[in-house]
């Protein structure tokens, strides 16, 4: 088997870490979340109207989060997702690639494995490089991060550089605890949408 | 002398989808609703996204109504199975959803490859607790979608307006 010519960067990030600092910078940023572990790595960060925790539709979040988008131009939308959920759905990058809200972001938290099944290698672990996808496909800024460094850099960008941005975060397979969030989804969605629109949804 | 040649139901169900304020058209392009797509694209109040799968505009219009908008979903019958997992927000969010599907595979149909999916559309719909409303006259189009954006966005229900291919007239040479 031929060796690669560059190493990559060793992994060093932390999930957890990367969505705690993303997030201490939020105001009133909408967020919502791949399917698995993302739900609890937001949720580590504090319980919110604004977040919209999705469960079951798999590939489903970032074309949640367009349609938030559409509907809340004035409003910074934020995807935190999965390398194998974002796969799962991966022409809603070249959709919103179209599109382009100004006021959407994408950060997938690329462990390079389906996490909530095993930790099974996903497609990027054989080297798919989803930052390439997202710029050919039109998105307005795009950006890999693998270190404390790269990651501070972008944290301007996810929130205010005109979108769609796309942002892959490294991250280590391992997780923190699973939290108790909620989990009915006629409660989570009415209680996103009130604090969306401020009326009783 | 004849009659003028009425309007095609397209303009009506334009008509309708406008004064019910929607503002999200997700679509997957069809011969069948190709005039509606065109009158929704055209119209300024209106933002249209043209998906890669059909899912993604079930994922769309989840997101429209969690952000306060309304929209409405385009797909041919062909479609509709590829919404299934993605109809899980909806059910269970008790979010509303308002569907145009036009049928494949139905009447006077000739290309067998359409009449698989086109003879599950409306089980699978309803397996996933959508309200099915068939029409298959042109003169009721506007009038069952009317009845049926009440349905979705008042009644907070999910609700497909399936066009017969009696209407759209598609696919007669196989």
């Amino acid at each position: 088997m031929a060796a690669r010519k560059t190493k990559p960067p060793a992994i060093t990030l932390e999930r957890r870490e990367v969505v705690a600092r993303i997030l201490s910078r939020r105001g009133d940023a909408a967020v919502v979340t791949g399917i698995g572990n993302a739900v609890h790595d937001v949720a580590s960060c504090g319980d919110e109207a604004r977040n919209m925790y999705l469960a079951g539709i798999m590939g489903g979040a970032s074309m949640v989060a367009f349609g938030v988008a559409l509907a809340q131009p004035r409003r910074r939308v934020l995807v935190i997702t999965g390398d194998g959920e974002l796969l799962a759905g991966i022409g809603s990058l070249v959709t919103i690639g179209v599109e382009k809200p100004k006021n959407l972001s994408i950060v997938v938290l690329d462990n390079q494995a389906f996490g909530a099944t095993g930790n099974q290698r996903t497609h990027t672990a054989a080297g798919v490089d989803l930052v390439a996808i997202a710029a050919a496909s039109g998105f307005a800024g795009t950006a890999l991060i693998t270190d404390d460094v790269g990651l501070e850099a972008a944290l301007a960008d996810i929130y205010d550089r005109p979108g769609p941005y796309f942002a892959v975060v490294k991250v280590k397979t391992t997780t923190g605890p699973r939290l108790d969030v909620p989990r009915d989804g006629t409660y989570v969605a009415r209680r996103f949408r009130a604090a969306m629109t401020g009326d009783e949804g | 002398m004849a009659k003028a040649k009425a309007r095609h139901w397209s303009h009506d169900v334009h008509a309708v989808l406008k004064s019910a304020d929607v503002r999200q058209v997700a679509y997957v392009p069809d011969g069948g609703l190709a005039r509606l797509i065109e009158l929704c694209n055209k119209d300024r109040t209106m933002r249209s996204v043209v998906l890669t799968t059909e899912e993604e505009g079930i994922a769309q219009m989840a997101g429209a109504w969690l952000g306060g908008e309304r929209g409405v979903f385009l797909t041919q019958s062909g479609g509709v199975g590829n919404c299934i997992n993605m109809l899980s927000i909806i059910q269970e969010c008790r979010i509303p959803l308002l569907a145009l599907v036009s049928m494949r595979g139905q009447w006077g149909e000739g290309f067998p490859w359409q009449v698989p999916m086109g003879q599950a559309t409306t089980a699978a719909l309803e397996a996933a607790n959508v309200i099915v409303q068939p029409v298959d006259r042109a003169e009721e189009v506007a009038e069952t979608v009317e009845a049926a954006t009440r349905l979705a966005y008042d009644a907070n229900r999910a609700v497909a307006v399936v066009v017969s291919q009696r209407i759209t007239n598609s696919g007669r040479r196989g």
